[in-house]
C-alpha cells in the first residue's frame, strides 16, 4: 500500500468514525426545522351534555386563528390582527368550531375561499416542497463542506507523521526506477574504480 | 510493486467524470432555483393592468349560485367592482353603483359584476342587503380574480370596453353617480 492509499483509507476511516455523530447532528437540525406543530385531528362535539350548543373558547378560536393569515393584513397572524376583516374571520372560525368542524376542515375551508397564502405554513405540494427541502439540504451541504474543510486543515500534520518519503521505490514508475537504478549502478561502479585507483 | 500507481491512476480517471456530473447537477440546481426566484419576483413586481391592455378573463361564482364567464360578455361594456363588507369606503359608492347598474341594465349595454374580496359570506350578504344591490356579486375564490387584476386594495373598479380592453381604473370610491356614468357613457355609445 502506498502513501496515497494510506491517505485514502485514513480519510475514509475518519469519515466512518465521525459519520454517526454527523448524522445525529443533521437529523436534529432537520427535525427542528420541520417544527413541532401537529394538527389536532379530532374536532369538538357541537353539543354540550345538557343539549345546548357548545360555545368554543377564545383559546380554541385562537389556536386555529394563529395558523392563518389574512391577505389584507400581511404578516400578522389572525389571532392578533386587529382589523375588522380579521375579526370577521375569527367569528367565522368560532361558528365553524361551534358547528363541530375540525381544525383541518376549517383550514381547508379558508384555503378554498382565500387561497394557500392564508396558511402560516405552505402546504406540502407542488413547488412548495422546495420550501421544505432546500433549507435542510443547504444545511447538510454546508455541514459537509465544513467537515471537509476542517479535515483538510488537520491533514498536513497527520501526513507528516505517516507519510512515506516520495522517493520510495514503489511509488516510482517502472521506467524511471530502472533509469535511477542504472544511474546508481554506474555511480557505484565509478566509485569502486576510483577507490581501486587510489589504493 | 509496479501495479499500484496504475490502479491509482485508474481510480482518479474513474472518479473525475462523476465529480463533473456532481458539479453540473449542483450548479444546474442552483441556476434553476435562481431562475424560479427571479420569475417569482418578476411576477410579484408586475404593476397593475394598464389602460388599453386586454382585461383578464375570469369566471365569477355568484352568491346565488350562478357562474358568469366574462368571455360570454364579449361586446358589452363590463364594470368590475372589487369590494368587501369590512371596507368603509366601499359603502360610499355602493348605492351609486347600484343606481348606475339600473340605468344601463334595460338596454343590456353595460354589465356590472361585484367581486367580494377576502370577505366572509354572512357579512357580505348583509352588506348586499343593506345597500339593495341587485347586480351579480360573488366571492373572489382563492383571490384569483384580484390577483389577475393585481388590485392594490378595495374599493377598485375596472371599466372594460366592448373590445375587452381596459378603459378606466378607479382606485378608491366613485364620488357620485355622475362620475360613474361619465366613464361608461362614451363606451356604450354606438
Amino acid at each position: 500500500m502506498n502513501a496515497r492509499d494510506n491517505l485514502l483509507s485514513g480519510r475514509s476511516g475518519e469519515w466512518m468514525k465521525k459519520a454517526p455523530v454527523l448524522i445525529v447532528f443533521l437529523v436534529l437540525i432537520f427535525l427542528s426545522s420541520m417544527g413541532s406543530s401537529l394538527a389536532m385531528a379530532a374536532g369538538n362535539p357541537p353539543w354540550q351534555q345538557d343539549g345546548t350548543p357548545r360555545q368554543p373558547t377564545d383559546d380554541e378560536v385562537n389556536a386555529v386563528a394563529k395558523q392563518l393569515y389574512c391577505p389584507v393584513c400581511e404578516n400578522i397572524p389572525l389571532d392578533v390582527c386587529p382589523t375588522l376583516a380579521c375579526e370577521q374571520w375569527r367569528s367565522l372560525i368560532r361558528e365553524k368550531l361551534a358547528a363541530g368542524w375540525t381544525e383541518d376542515e376549517i383550514k381547508t375551508y379558508f384555503v378554498n375561499q382565500y387561497g394557500d397564502r392564508v396558511l402560516a405554513t405552505p402546504p406540502t405540494r407542488g413547488l412548495n416542497w422546495l420550501v421544505y427541502i432546500i433549507p435542510p439540504v443547504a444545511i447538510l451541504a454546508g455541514a459537509v463542506l465544513l467537515f471537509r474543510a476542517f479535515s483538510a486543515w488537520k491533514k498536513p500534520a497527520a501526513e507528516s507523521e505517516t507519510a512515506v518519503p516520495p522517493s520510495a521505490p514503489e511509488d516510482l514508475p517502472d521506467e524511471y526506477a530502472a533509469r535511477l537504478e542504472e544511474e546508481l549502478r554506474k555511480r557505484q561502479a565509478g566509485a569502486s574504480t576510483l577507490k581501486k585507483g587510489e589504493s | 510493486m509496479t501495479s499500484e500507481p496504475v490502479e491509482v491512476t485508474n481510480v482518479i480517471e474513474e472518479a473525475r467524470p462523476r465529480l463533473q456530473w456532481g458539479r453540473i447537477l449542483v450548479w444546474g440546481g442552483l441556476i434553476l432555483l435562481l431562475v424560479m426566484l427571479a420569475l417569482g419576483l418578476l411576477r410579484t413586481q408586475r404593476g397593475p393592468v394598464l389602460i388599453g391592455q386586454n382585461a383578464p378573463q375570469f369566471i365569477l361564482s355568484t352568491f346565488d349560485g350562478q357562474q358568469i364567464n366574462t368571455q360570454d360578455l364579449a361586446g358589452k361594456v363590463l364594470v368590475v367592482n372589487f369590494w368587501a363588507s369590512w371596507c368603509k369606503p366601499c359603502e360610499q359608492e355602493a348605492a351609486d353603483l347600484e343606481a348606475a347598474w339600473k340605468a344601463y341594465a334595460p338596454g343590456e349595454q353595460g354589465v356590472f359584476l361585484g367581486v367580494d374580496y377576502v370577505d366572509t359570506e354572512p357579512e357580505a350578504l348583509a352588506y348586499l342587503n343593506k345597500f339593495n344591490i341587485t347586480y351579480p356579486n360573488g366571492p373572489d375564490l382563492r383571490t384569483r380574480i384580484s390577483q389577475a387584476y393585481r388590485i392594490r386594495g378595495v374599493p377598485e373598479t375596472y371599466i372594460i370596453d366592448r373590445q375587452g380592453k381596459l378603459a378606466h381604473v378607479q382606485i378608491g370610491p366613485f364620488r357620485d353617480l355622475a362620475q360613474i356614468t361619465g366613464f361608461i357613457d362614451p363606451l356604450v355609445a354606438p
